[in-house]
């Protein structure tokens, strides 16, 4: 097993290096640049003299690849050193930057996991059970409108829905905070603000693994070794509990692993519903003002969280099936 | 009879008491102190520099820690006129030796939020720094400043600029919001970067917290130099991209106001939804939209060709439609409507493009078209930013008002960044959507975008005009208003109907709907205008 692990954190160094030479070039592929849009894209007279000194402060004027002073060389240097540096367009560290952001979509993925879990393991296991029946028809249906539904759309609906009401109850509108407090600090402000996105996120990430956890379940209850204890007399609960959930919840814990990766950096829509100081947010602004230091990190991060929990996901199967060993 | 004598003055009194109560002056309302102010603000802090940065995104967070020279009359902010002193004493002087020299007199009772006082050396500095920068010090609006000759501090509390030539723009300069003061000992010990990640002003708050994309926190400077100022305690400028979010944030009473603005359908839900907890400001603002044609591209080489693009707009028309819809409502010339500089109605409707009967404008826009041998098959091609208001929507009304003379136009929509590549550098575009956006009206500099590209820095139609580069110098240098005005309507004339180089649409439309208890703030004709928050006050 620790060969296993040994050799896959080994493997994770060229997919990083990998990701980090495409996204250096992929980025550099797009046309304009970030002093040209921190100077002239207010309106404003844009002074070329300042505009000149601001690419070389930041080393944008610096040829691509040709030579040994290029962008390309400072990139790899500041990627071995594990330098990130500082945002091209607020000149503050990364890593400080990154670290504000990080704590805030680490609770937010927790939460909407939490709540597509609790509500997706029982539902789609009932779903399974009571296949055909009229429960079984809700539950699709709950997981059908779930995944027809975009997260940011719902986002948008929970809040008009709010103001709306408080406001025919209370005569004031109400609407989830604007800011971020951490929960040591106020849990009550953090939770009030957090939990709407997660039921927002959560909804069609439940959604999808209620789905999973249907069909597997569904594939594993039709095997021999069901059959089996069925025909051993073994009460129906203890087949489901004991041999059969267990086993279908291999893709589950996949689908649920990945979707704890995406929501890491990819709730870009729903961050700006809520305005959640979020890696999401903070991804889309980085992109649109061409900051490529910022968006090259949040590209490596959001890279490391998905080889992370694949790799958590790898380790989680061999403890859900024996079959399955590494060697 | 003395009973019905005494009744009818009884009466008489009370009715004109009633009148008097109903009709009279109102004294002016007691002033509330306390509270913090929560403001949502749509756009990223860049560095904490004034001096290099150019985006409300600073301004809106930042402008209260710091004080300027002179500033914008807060109570007056609609005036493009009305300047008054801030850090100096007494009034905005007027200029000598022939309009070429100005002394400020520095008031005795201004320090920075560390303690140390401010005095006229620490204004030289800020605006050496400003006007004449160090080699590889960036200053966004150096050029402003180009009729300046020196700037000497002859003691600490007396500051004179000495100009090279009268000039008319030269007190609007100074009134720049972004002209922060910043502290000698800070330049000296500090060096010039290090206004990028500190801050040390005089202004009305003192500065408290910053956390990326989330708020910045001021708190009252106590020993602020406008006594009985500020009234708030504190503010919080919340960052929120969104615009959408912002109108939720202020229906939803989790902030207060936006100072940049809503379009007309935002303020009409905000209003419907909160009645009188609501109140709007509305103003002219300073940004207009232009149209560029690719001066360098065929046809539109052409000047007929240029001149029949502008033909085609109906301004007066898009002005009552568009400002039901967009940011957009005021037709003009080049300089801000409500300038003495600016164009007349009666002016405006000689230029081609502001003619008032759009029948015979068009019909003329087709005869050039037709004389120009123009390709009416063709599609060409209109960049435009991905930015919904007032871009797309102006853009769109466009493609409409050149198809009526025939001119098919295909619109490409990009995000700011590739727009401004395209832009500035590329120009693979036949007419661009550009725009002109400055803070203190001052028309003398703001119409430098219509100079020569080699000349102006942000022109972008690739044209050179030398006519147009010698009346912009003969202009700044004229003596008295008079002169100014008729150089400019032969400035404008020659850029936008003559030579037909590039053209205005409408100018923008600033709408503030607020929460109804912030009180003390008005509207100005600018974003970064008074924005030093320091006679607004909470009433509740």
């Amino acid at each position: 097993m620790s060969k296993y692990i040994f050799k896959r954190i080994l493997l994770m160094i060229p997919t990083l290096v990998g990701a980090a030479v495409i996204v250096f070039f992929l980025l550099r592929a797009i046309p304009g640049d970030v002093c040209v849009l921190k100077m002239a894209g207010t309106g404003m007279y844009a002074d070329p003299e300042a505009i000149r000194i601001c690419q070389q402060e930041l080393g944008i004027d610096k040829p691509l690849i040709l030579g040994i002073d290029t962008q390309f060389v400072d990139f790899v240097w500041g990627f071995a050193t594990f330098n990130l540096g500082e945002s091209m367009w607020t000149g503050k560290s990364i890593s400080g930057e990154i670290g504000l952001r990080f704590q805030l979509s680490l609770q937010v993925a927790i939460m909407a996991t939490l709540t597509a879990t609790v509500f997706a393991i029982p539902l789609g296991t009932i779903s399974a059970i009571k296949q055909d029946t009229w429960i079984d028809y809700i539950v699709r249906t709950f997981s059908i409108s779930g995944i027809a539904m975009p997260s940011f759309w719902l986002g948008i609906m929970i809040i008009l829905g709010l103001l709306i009401i408080t406001n025919k109850i209370t005569g004031e509108p109400w609407m989830p905070p604007i800011e971020y407090t951490p929960f040591w600090v106020d849990p009550w402000a953090n939770m009030s603000q957090l939990v709407w996105p997660a039921v927002a996120t959560g909804f069609r990430y439940s959604a999808v693994a209620t789905r999973m956890t249907r069909s597997a379940l569904l594939e594993v209850l039709r095997e021999d070794y069901v059959r089996t204890a069925r025909a051993k007399g073994l009460l129906e609960k203890l087949i489901i509990n004991r041999h059969a959930l267990k086993n279908s919840l291999l893709p589950v814990t996949t689908v649920i692993g990945l979707e704890f990766a995406f929501l890491m950096g990819g709730l870009v829509v729903t961050e700006q519903v809520f305005n959640l100081n979020g890696l999401g947010k903070l991804f889309v602004e980085s992109v649109l003002a061409s900051d490529y230091t910022m968006t090259q990190s949040l590209v490596m991060l959001v890279a490391v969280v998905f080889i992370l929990t694949n790799f958590v996901i790898d380790i989680l199967y061999a403890w859900l099936d024996p079959r399955i060993r590494y060697s | 009879m003395a009973s019905w004598k005494m009744k009818s003055i009884l009466a008489l009194t009370l009715a004109l008491a009633l009148a008097v109560w109903t009709f009279g002056p109102r004294p002016a309302e007691a002033v509330k102190r306390g509270g913090i102010l929560k403001l949502v603000v749509g756009s990223k802090i860049p560095s904490y520099d004034g001096h290099r940065e150019t985006t409300f995104g600073i301004i809106h967070p930042l402008r209260p820690f710091y004080s300027l020279l002179i500033r914008v009359n807060p109570d007056n902010p609609q005036s493009p006129t009305d300047f008054i002193c801030d850090a100096c004493a007494g009034k905005v002087p007027k200029p000598t030796d022939g309009g070429t020299k100005y002394t400020f007199k520095i008031r005795d009772d201004i320090w920075f939020h560390n303690g140390v006082k401010l005095t006229s050396a620490d204004v030289k500095a800020t605006y050496d720094k400003i006007i004449f920068p160090p080699k590889g010090v960036p200053s966004a609006r150096k050029a402003f400043f180009t009729s300046v000759k020196s700037v000497t501090a002859p003691d600490s509390k007396t500051i004179v600029f000495k100009l090279k030539y009268a000039s008319g723009a030269f007190i609007p300069a100074l009134a720049n919001p972004f002209n922060w003061i910043y502290s000698k000992a800070d330049l000296d010990k500090h060096g010039t970067n290090w206004h990028k990640k500190n801050i040390n002003g005089s202004g009305a708050f003192r500065f408290v917290q910053h956390k990326p994309g989330a708020f910045v926190e001021g708190k009252r400077y106590e020993k602020y130099h406008l006594k009985g100022k500020p009234y708030l305690d504190g503010y919080r400028a919340i960052s929120a991209p969104k615009m959408a979010l912002r109108m939720q944030a202020i229906r939803g009473n989790r902030a207060y106001i936006e100072f940049r603005g809503f379009p007309p359908k935002a303020r009409d839900d905000l209003k419907k939804a909160l009645g009188d907890k609501l109140r709007v400001q509305e103003s002219d603002w300073n940004c207009n939209l232009l149209f560029t044609p690719n001066n360098k591209r065929a046809p539109f080489t052409d000047k007929r060709v240029r001149r029949a693009l502008t033909l085609a707009v109906d301004r007066w028309g898009g002005s009552k439609y568009l400002s039901r819809i967009a940011i957009v409502r005021g037709v003009g010339g080049m300089v801000f409507p409500k300038h003495p500089l600016a164009a007349t109605n009666e002016e405006l409707k000689k230029i081609a493009g502001y003619w008032p009967d759009i029948k015979k404008s068009r019909k003329e826009a087709k005869r050039l078209l037709k004389e120009a041998g123009v390709n009416l098959n063709k599609t060409y091609i209109f960049s435009n930013r991905g930015v919904d208001q007032p871009y797309r929507v102006v853009g769109t009304w466009l493609i409409d008002q050149w198809r009526s003379v025939g001119l098919k136009f295909k619109q490409e929509v990009k995000p700011s960044p590739a727009f401004y590549a395209s832009l500035r550098k590329k120009h693979d575009w036949d007419v661009s959507m550009d725009f002109n956006c400055q803070s203190v009206i001052n028309p003398l500099a703001d119409v430098s975008k219509f100079l020569s590209d080699d000349v102006s820095g942000n022109q972008y139609g690739q044209y050179q005009n030398r006519k147009l580069d010698k009346l912009f110098d003969q202009m700044n240098r004229a003596s008295d208003v008079a002169k100014q005005r008729a150089f400019m309507r032969e400035y404008e004339k020659e850029a936008l109907e003559t030579s037909a180089h590039q053209f205005i649409t409408l100018w923008w439309f600033k709408i503030n709907p607020h929460r109804s208890f912030v009180k003390g703030w008005k509207i100005a004709p600018s974003h970064y205008l008074n924005q030093s928050l320091d006679q607004i006050w909470l009433d509740r």
